[in-house]
């Protein structure tokens, strides 16, 4: 046993030695403190308490937005404000309050205050209010020994110099969110001031525009005047960044809307793919947002059926209707079930099992071929035409014209509509495809939904010899969409004679002696102009309705009347810029669509300077 | 040789005496640690329950409960359970690996829905008590023979290696020693651990270039703080000066100047002793390390009186385990080593620790309540 017994006192000798080792180093650690807390309280103290190095983060200025021809569509201008720091007024309330007697400031604002305050590190300074008056400045000036803590300096606000008018493309900065803090590590959004992105190119492009924060660490006293600055290194400016916006076109398209309730355009440059102008009304005031926006405002905004927030051009979507009767030709053309020249006979109707599927006008259009059948808009022809395709074909064509699918526009929110195949409604909706629903959508109704960037597109791949062009905004080297560097746009490998087949169709929309929107030529002498209407229900007819006519009766509910929709191209014979008006609830894409892409596309002819893109003239942008 | 003690029931005391043998003081000890603890982040949460008193508080109480469990347990099941536990923790730490490399990213846990299991820290315990295990059966004679240390150096350094690609340097250097010492308390001879530190001194270079980037970092940060003043040298520094400025009384609770040192991101977790540093002063802060130095002292006299090896080996790797969380977690944040983010037990806000502690706290009191139980030199089934 003396075996067991060598063992226990080996280990008991050094179990003490362990135990007593860990005893000493804690003694070791009671003498760290004694020198800490005792030997060098008082240097401490002081460093806590009066002399300190205050890091400060520079905050670079925000890139300025300009349009294709250098014109400033986001600013920054320099703004008189007042600032706290925590760590040096003690209390921030009293001192706030105190404040409050000099300059006007309310209950809420001082509690917001506090809050923001508590929430930083003690010697970042929090804005306590912007946009002071120079007496507001002097007054507050001339009290600052009574305020500790307190700091005068200015800043710089965002501006929109055409807010609403380019409020949807532009977007508008907003302060920092919990969730965003989360999600990056930039030391700048943990600056109680620091605006970011909250929509459209603001945001889209914010890294961009934000830059790198700078550094500069200074010296300041007990009261916290700033004795020297140590050393400071240098940030790194927020990029400028150039729209292909023109805006110019854009205001006239806002101003051309203005008097429609709900409605969206766009204008596109078809071989290039850049938005000239994208146009949505409702809108709203981005600067609304730079300060936090009211409540009420807030719920105003985000209540409003309208929804004066959305940037319908890319987020809202509507069957395509009329409009996606050029897909619809094209497929068959391309899986060779109908060429030109066949002829369809229409009694007003179509039959199908025991379903019948109407032509708009009632009484019939008699026998057509291709270029009529689109310039009278014949619903029984393309009936014809998707029901000899099928929907998976048709389903595919559409896509690669853009309908369906994201088109990777370099704004945020972009929906991608919906063309449904019979995958599609398996998976989705766990039935199987009917014949019937390949009619309804080779007339854009039933589940098609596009959304007018998406029929902008599709205008612009159809006149621009069938190139897949992508729509983007930002131009240069910091473009997130490869067009918008420059690149040339592959081809869609569609044939030529049958695009120039359903050309020759939208030609005789406009300009035919039969067509739907004859009414909408150009008025100017040696230019054409070529498009199509779309009417598109937004419910079903039931048969009781149209017996007695109820759906065209001018007396229903505006969110019951049908969408008016057009799209066009310009000038026929060399295509230059596609545009898309969507009207919501506008009844009739002849009546009331066309006519304000007419306009437009007249507007855009007469602002082309022949039309070389003007370079970048960033040096008329105001700079902060 | 002696001949194999029969496993008669006698052999192992009752419950009812085993509630009785329960060291309560040590119970005491460790439960006023755990009170420090949740009035501190009452105090971090600027005087609230709310984010993190309340939780710390709940789950000071199940673990109790969990640890006074962990002692009624039969030491020999342990002892029989020894091995197959290491493997077990050892093998979650390869799963997590495993994830981690498919995840492209730091993964250290396991995500069982209702916790999120650390394997690294209970590899902790699981090492402990594998090396009481082995060495156990080993009698000095044994433990001279340099063929026999294969063995339990394999069995620290291969957690140690996985620990360091999570990579978490922390608690690889936490386990490394942990395991040091059992090699130590388990009889190796001195001059090996001399020839060790000198070979691992030479090694010193490779291992330099193996360290991740921001772990490099964080040794050029605690030799010279100011050259990252934004980074961990902010924290080195105002956590020196919060200490250091609380002086010999401190600033009364709750009123920690460094405005409720809401510069600390950390002030809940890792820079919990600053806080209590700041607020109570060095007297505070001392009382503290004594609350430490009062259950090492408890823990390590549990081990000296402990009549089977496995049973002392144990009760003092526990203690030690405990002892350097507190040693590291201080010098971390007094400015003497490098932030290596290891939390003050019973006091930092946050589970896993303090699973690991209670757990380890729960083998001690079993270590006590076990410290006339004989076991067989190789377990037998029970």
């Amino acid at each position: 046993m003396h075996q067991e017994s060598d063992r226990t006192r080996c280990f008991r000798r050094r179990a003490l030695l362990v135990g007593g080792a860990q005893l000493a180093l804690m003694g070791g650690l009671a003498v760290r403190l004694w020198q800490l807390q005792v030997r060098d309280a008082e240097s401490y103290r002081l460093l806590a308490e009066e002399n300190r190095i205050n890091q400060r983060l520079t905050v670079p200025p925000r890139g300025v937005i300009v349009d294709r021809r250098g014109r400033p569509l986001a600013v920054n201008v320099p703004t008189y404000r007042v600032r706290i720091v925590r760590e040096q007024a003690k209390d921030v309330r009293k001192v706030l309050e105190a404040l409050a007697e000099i300059v006007p400031l309310d209950e809420a604002r001082i509690d917001e205050v506090v809050q923001l305050a508590k929430a930083q590190r003690p010697f970042v300074p929090v804005t306590v209010r912007e946009n002071l008056s120079w007496e507001e400045v002097a007054r507050i000036a001339v009290r600052t020994p009574d305020l500790p803590g307190v700091l005068l300096d200015s800043g710089l606000v965002r501006r929109y110099p055409h807010g609403p008018a380019t409020a949807h493309v532009v977007g508008y900065v907003g302060p920092v969110s919990q969730a965003e803090l989360e999600r990056e590590a930039d030391p700048l959004l943990r600056l109680p001031d620091l605006r970011i992105g909250k929509n459209g190119i603001e945001q889209a492009y914010d890294r961009e525009l934000r830059g790198r924060a700078g550094l500069s660490r200074v010296e300041v006293n007990a009261i916290g005047r700033e004795i020297r600055e140590i050393d400071r290194r240098e940030g790194e400016e927020g990029a400028d960044l150039q729209l292909s916006l023109d805006l110019d076109l854009q205001r006239y398209c806002m101003e051309r809307l203005a008097d429609q309730e709900a409605a969206a355009a766009v204008v596109l440059e078809v071989a290039t793919g850049a938005v000239l102008a994208m146009a949505s009304v409702p809108t709203y005031d981005p600067g609304a947002f730079a300060g936090g926006l009211s409540p009420a405002l807030w719920r105003q905004l985000t209540t409003d059926p309208r929804h004066p927030l959305f940037n319908k051009c890319i987020r809202g979507t509507y069957p395509p209707g009329s409009t996606f009767k050029m897909i619809t030709a094209i497929a068959a053309l391309e899986a060779g079930v109908a060429t030109p020249s066949t002829e369809v006979f229409c009694p007003g109707h179509m039959s199908l099992g025991n379903a019948r599927f109407h032509c708009w006008r009632p009484s019939g259009h008699g026998r057509l071929a291709l270029v009529q059948a689109l310039a009278q808009s014949c619903d029984v022809y393309f009936y014809e035409l998707a029901r000899r395709v099928g929907i998976d074909a048709l389903a595919s064509v559409a896509r690669r014209f853009g309908a369906g699918v994201r088109l990777g526009i370099d704004l945020p929110g972009e929906k991608p509509g919906l063309m449904p195949d019979s995958r599609w409604k398996r998976e989705r909706l766990k039935q199987p495809w009917q014949k019937g629903e390949t009619l309804v959508c080779g007339i854009g109704q039933g589940f098609v939904s596009m959304t007018p960037l998406q029929l902008a597109v599709m205008t612009a791949r159809l006149c621009n010899g069938g190139r897949e062009v992508h729509p983007w905004v930002v131009r240069g080297p910091h473009a997130h969409v490869s067009e918008g560097k420059g690149r040339p746009a592959p081809s869609l490998g569609v044939s030529r004679a049958n695009l120039e087949a359903v050309l020759k169709g939208m030609f005789e929309v406009v300009n035919g002696p039969r067509g739907t929107a004859k009414a909408s030529a150009l008025p100017l002498p040696g230019v054409y102009m070529a498009g199509k209407t779309g009417t598109s229900q937004v419910r079903r007819i039931t048969k009781a309705e149209r017996a007695v006519g109820a759906h065209k009766r001018k007396d229903r509910p505006r969110e019951e009347r049908d969408h008016a929709l057009f799209v066009c191209y310009a000038p026929h014979d060399r295509p230059r810029y596609a545009v898309a008006v969507v009207v919501e609830h506008g009844e009739s894409g002849a009546k009331a669509a066309a006519p304000i892409a007419r306009d437009i596309m007249v507007e855009a002819l007469r602002l082309d300077p022949s039309r070389e893109l003007v370079p970048g003239r960033l040096d008329m942008a105001e700079r902060g | 040789m002696a001949s194999r003690p029969s496993l008669a029931p006698a052999s192992g005391p009752g419950l009812g005496e085993k509630l009785l043998a329960i060291n309560w003081p040590l119970v005491a000890l460790v439960t006023l640690l755990g009170l420090v603890g949740y009035g501190l982040l009452y105090s971090a949460g600027g005087g609230s329950h709310t984010p993190w008193a309340a939780r710390h508080g709940i789950r000071l109480v199940v673990m109790l409960g969990l640890m006074i469990a962990l002692a009624l347990v039969d030491i020999r099941r342990l002892f029989a359970l020894a091995y197959p536990l290491y493997a077990l923790v050892l093998l979650m730490l390869v799963a997590v690996e495993i994830v981690g490399s498919i995840n492209k990213g730091a993964q250290r846990w396991i995500d069982l829905g209702f916790i999120q299991l650390q394997p690294s820290e209970l590899m902790k315990l699981a090492l402990i008590l594998a090396l009481a295990r082995y060495f156990h059966a080993a009698y000095l004679d044994e433990v001279r023979r340099p063929l026999f240390l294969l063995p339990p150096v394999l069995m620290i350094l291969l957690p140690v290696g996985l620990v360091l690609k999570q990579p978490d340097l922390g608690t690889a250097v936490m386990l490394g020693v942990v395991g040091t010492a059992m090699l130590f308390l388990g009889g190796v001879a001195l001059w090996k651990f001399l020839l060790a530190g000198a070979l691992a001194g030479a090694a010193l270079p490779i291992a330099w270039s193996q360290l991740h980037d921001y772990q490099r970092q964080r040794v050029y940060t605690f030799l010279d703080p100011e050259s990252d003043p934004l980074g961990s040298g902010y924290h080195i520094i105002q956590s020196k000066i919060a200490i250091g400025s609380g002086g010999l009384w401190g600033k009364g609770y709750l009123e920690g100047s460094q405005a409720q040192l809401s510069f600390l991101p950390e002030k809940h977790t890792d820079f919990a002793f600053t806080m209590l540093a700041e607020e109570t002063g060095f007297l505070g802060a001392v009382a503290v390390l004594g609350l430490v130095a009062a259950i090492v002292v408890v823990g390590t006299g549990i081990a000296v009186r402990a009549e089977s090896q496995f049973t002392r080996l144990l009760a003092a790797g526990v203690t030690c385990n405990f002892a350097l969380y507190a040693l590291v977690n201080v010098a971390m944040v007094t400015g003497l080593i490098p932030v290596v983010g290891v939390p003050l037990p019973l006091v930092s806000y946050g589970g896993t620790a303090m699973l690991t502690v209670m757990l380890g706290f729960g083998l001690l009191l079993n270590a006590q309540v076990n410290r006339e139980t004989t076991i067989p030199r190789f377990p037998v089934d029970l």
